[in-house]
């Protein structure tokens, strides 16, 4: 399935947070969105996932959903988002429960996202006996189990310490590699976007616009080589060229 | 660095230490310090009867079954007059905290009428609804809305946007995010509403009941004052403070156990 944002706006009162987005996310692929803080990169992937109304423009989606799809868009949060008064398997239940699921359908989804997520072992635990990784872990295991068709991910990995957040990208990673789910990720982090991403979306200061499209020609898998280390650098100074002096000015914006 | 030092500790204090004996020893103290106090004559009995002399008070209060009398009619109108007052403040307080019009409406009306004592309106409420219990109830009915519908919006005020927002990119029909979502993320700061209601719920039915009842705890403890058996008062004193007790213990259990997520 893929995605298609045409002339998208939006202002929140005066402001305006986007002006003018044109993109598509192709199928299969990963899009990374990132730019200066108050960009509108969390705005963007709110009105593309249906969640916020787009002031003006129109998002659009082309193809059909994987055969049992309970839904297409589906949204990881950066914070978790987690019942903390349901168990894990509560929390992977509450994405299967409205949708009335034939015999016992809805158990083994679960069963099958939490063995994937590495979560068996704590179906019963409630989200606050677990560390911030197992908790996006949750996260990931809910929006697994109604099969999305494009996940849509808003900076996953910024609440979490460095080494749960290489862990997780690794994760994330091998499922890039095993289910070619097209995705979204809205991140601050260059060396994620370089890690995860096909292509970069770079939006300006706001009102966000696209700023500029760039691939990465290299497939994720060898990109944890240390031939690929000099590419990745270069591409990596490229991307800071294009926020640093916006970023700047965004930081001392928000400050003031 | 010729010499070494030990680098010395500047991290005591500011620790709040348990001590559970202290407690005990302070009330026993008290007691016993009241009791001499009255035997050997310092104060009158008259005014202030010995800790000994209420017990005994007490036991014949209950032995006689005169007790059971005053707070079965007690805990009638407290429970009546909680639970319609609690119904209510849910309910409005439910609307105010999830639907706008319901807020915009009920907000300002809820703001005006709060903080009226409740109490002042029981003339009113004797001359609508008489001297019987209708009045009694109403009045703990009315004390005990206003802030159970405070708490109630509040506490849907403070359940995270992010959570409803996660539970609307699932496709949760809306009654599922209320039911689901908001209601369970709504209970903490309903359930420490419960324990302020409670309270006032006690005042109102000591100070209705010695406004006009023949039986009940406030009628009780205001007709042993007339008669000046002060001992007898503070009986009805300490009946009040147990069933104040009773009522804390029955919602923490309650909080505990529907919250036992925390």
């Amino acid at each position: 399935m893929e995605l298609v944002v045409e002339g998208v706006s939006h202002r929140y009162g005066e402001v305006v947070a986007l002006e003018g987005i044109d993109l598509e996310v192709r199928e299969g692929e990963t899009l990374a969105l990132i730019g200066p803080s108050g960009c509108g990169k969390s705005t963007l992937l709110g009105i593309m996932g249906g969640i916020l109304q787009a002031t003006g423009g129109r998002v659009r989606v082309r193809g059909e959903a994987p055969v049992g799809s309970l839904n297409p868009q589906t949204y990881i949060f950066q914070d978790f988002a987690l019942l903390p008064w349901r168990t894990v398997e509560g929390n992977v239940a509450l994405a299967l429960e409205h949708h009335r699921l034939q015999g016992d359908e809805m158990e083994r989804r679960i069963a099958d996202v939490l063995q994937r997520t590495g979560l068996s072992e704590f179906r019963h635990a409630f989200p606050k006996q677990l560390s911030g990784g197992m908790r996006q872990r949750v996260g990931i295991a809910r929006a697994l189990a109604v099969r999305p068709a494009i996940l849509l991910m808003d900076e996953p990995l910024s609440a979490l310490d460095a080494q749960t957040r290489e862990l997780l990208m690794e994760d994330f990673l091998a499922l890039w590699l095993r289910e070619r789910i097209t995705a979204v990720y809205v991140t601050h982090n260059l060396q994620e976007a370089l890690r995860l991403a096909d292509r970069v979306c770079v939006l300006s200061r706001r009102p966000g616009r696209v700023r500029e499209m760039v691939s990465i020609d290299m497939l994720q898998a060898e990109r944890a080589t240390p031939a690929a280390q000099a590419h990745l650098a270069r591409l990596h100074d490229r991307l800071w060229g294009l926020i640093k002096a916006e970023a700047q000015v965004a930081e001392r914006e928000v400050v003031a | 660095m010729s010499d070494t030092r030990d680098v010395p500790f500047r991290g005591g204090g500011f620790v709040v230490v348990p001590k559970r004996g202290a407690a005990v020893a302070a009330f026993v103290l008290l007691i016993a310090l009241w009791e001499v106090s009255v035997r050997f004559g310092w104060i009158s009995p008259i005014f202030l009867p010995s800790p000994g002399s209420i017990v005994q008070a007490f036991v014949e209060l209950v032995s006689s079954g005169t007790l059971w009398k005053h707070i079965g009619q007690s805990l009638h109108r407290l429970a009546f007059g909680w639970s319609i007052g609690t119904l209510g403040g849910l309910a409005l307080g439910f609307a105010i905290g999830v639907w706008s019009l319901s807020r915009a409406v009920g907000l300002p009306l809820v703001s005006a009428l709060f903080p009226i004592p409740k109490i002042a309106l029981l003339p009113l409420l004797i001359l609508w609804l008489g001297i019987g219990e209708s009045s009694k109830v109403a009045t703990i009915a009315l004390g005990v809305f206003f802030p159970t519908a405070i708490a109630t919006f509040s506490a849907i005020d403070g359940v995270p946007r992010n959570l409803i927002r996660m539970g609307q990119s699932f496709n949760l029909p809306a009654a599922d995010v209320l039911r689901k979502i908001v209601l369970p993320g709504a209970l903490p700061g309903i359930l420490a509403g419960f324990r302020i209601t409670a309270s006032i719920g006690l005042i109102l039915l000591v100070s209705a009941e010695m406004i006009g009842a023949e039986y009940g705890i406030g009628a009780f403890i205001l007709q042993a004052g007339n008669l000046m058996q002060t001992d007898q008062l503070l009986a009805g004193v300490v009946m009040l403070s147990v069933l104040g007790l009773l009522i804390g213990t029955g919602l923490t259990r309650l909080e505990r156990w529907l919250l036992r997520w925390r």
